[in-house]
């Protein structure tokens, strides 16, 4: 357990956010280096945005301040890229929207699982924490 | 004096809108969560609150990573929902109590609460999902007055546990002095566990999620031994958003018993919850 606190030195603090297994907090620096991933992602709120986007994805792409990286990630429809290149999934989930997902199957594609076998494991009650919470505890 | 009556806890998944447009709330899938709401109605007929504050977390539609308050308070006339891409019809605007909103913003700002302050908000899912469930059925308007206060969920930092409660009671505290004759209700938002992102997707944590819904009543302090890295840990990355319950929680004040709770797996990637909660006052009202 993180005790979080003003007691605890800052850098320890950050260096557990990359503890947990399969999970990217979206820290602040996350948060910069994905600054306009997200913003492109956000735009896709206003349908005329959506229009252009499906008319020509590369072209409406070339529109924003976004890392070659990035672009792919977003073209190849990687979320775990995204992930790692600074997008927040409540803002790609704009991009998942526009394709006509669920956030079910979208957010199905991160995991080693199919979506109907994700379906499933929903429904059978969700991921087990157990051997899912810490990389350097091992549990 | 103002009487607060009582505290609603919901998840907010934003399928649960879905359903609502589509008429689903019978459909098999959709029942379990739907039906947790019947008591919720009951108690809402009796009680006919006034003013609602509602606790939640934005994400995106108002607040983006271009202006991010920790907390902020709402303090407008009126509150709108916009097109968040969903493909969704938008839910209904809701009127606001801009004085309540204001004198909220004074007390807590007197204790040391510098909350950001918002004369025009847009509301998104997190917000309007609660009150749909809640006032379904309704032609129109929604009968109370509401002011949202948002809490950062989404990018980190994020307010801790234990702040999140005294942000709470200092709202508490501001109901209490406020010279009105009206009725209050207090609303949480999201989870509860859940986690929408990475290989870890789908995480879900049953035994903590009944820690939260055994010990919001009674012993609100127990969830603020977790810091909020604790609870991404636990809850999954967006589980975090007990921090909303958390705040409003602290906002019902003492004396809190349980009236019904319904907790379901699944609602789309999230382990659903509704809890209803009562205080003194709503018991000498019924």
């Amino acid at each position: 357990m993180t005790a979080g606190t003003a007691t605890q030195n800052i850098h320890d603090y950050l260096a557990e956010f990359d503890d947990i297994p399969g999970t990217r907090v979206f820290t602040a620096a996350r948060a910069r280096k994905g600054y306009w991933l997200n913003q492109f992602a956000m735009s896709l709120m206003k349908p005329e945005n959506r229009e252009r986007w499906k008319a020509d994805e590369r072209k409406y792409l070339d529109d924003w301040p976004m890392s070659a990286e990035q672009k792919d990630a977003i073209l190849a429809r990687d979320y775990n890229k995204c992930l790692d290149l600074g997008g927040n999934v409540y803002f790609l989930a704009k991009v998942f929207s526009c394709d006509g997902l669920s956030f079910a199957e979208a957010v199905s594609t991160m995991t080693d699982m199919t979506f109907p076998e994700y379906r499933d494991m929903m429904l059978k009650g969700g991921r087990t924490p157990e051997g899912n919470r810490s990389i350097k505890g091992g549990y | 004096m103002a009487q607060i009556l009582g505290g609603v806890f919901t998840s907010h998944v934003p399928a649960i809108g879905a359903a609502i447009a589509k008429g689903l709330q019978q459909d098999p899938y959709w029942k379990p969560f739907f039906d947790g709401f019947l008591p919720v109605h009951d108690w809402l007929a009796d009680q006919r609150p006034d003013v609602a504050i509602m606790f939640y977390n934005d994400h995106g539609l108002n607040f983006f990573l271009d202006k991010l308050p920790t907390f902020a308070v709402g303090a407008a006339p009126i509150y709108q929902n916009a097109d968040e891409g969903w493909g969704l019809p938008l839910f209904r605007p809701c009127q606001g109590d801009a004085e309540l909103s204001w004198h909220i913003i004074e007390t807590l700002v007197a204790n040391e609460f510098d909350v950001t302050t918002c004369q025009e908000l847009l509301i998104d899912h997190s917000l309007s999902i609660p009150l749909e469930l809640a006032w379904p059925d309704q032609q129109g308007s929604f009968p109370v007055r509401i002011v949202p206060i948002a809490i950062n969920t989404v990018q980190h930092p994020l307010p801790s546990p234990k702040r999140a409660l005294a942000l709470g009671r200092a709202v508490h505290a501001a109901i209490e002095s406020w010279q009105s004759d009206a009725k209050v209700v207090v609303f949480g938002t999201g989870g509860l566990s859940h986690q929408l992102d990475g290989e870890r997707a789908g995480h879900m944590n049953p035994d903590y999620d009944k820690f939260c819904l055994d010990n919001l009543a009674t012993n609100p302090d127990a969830l603020t031994q977790h810091s909020s890295l604790d609870i991404v840990d636990l809850a999954g990355s967006q589980g975090i958003e007990i921090l909303n319950w958390i705040a409003a929680r602290g906002a019902m004040g003492d004396g809190v018993q349980e009236v019904s709770r319904n907790y379901h797996i699944p609602i789309s990637n999230t382990a659903a919850a509704t809890l209803l909660l009562q205080t003194e006052a709503a018991k000498v009202m019924a």
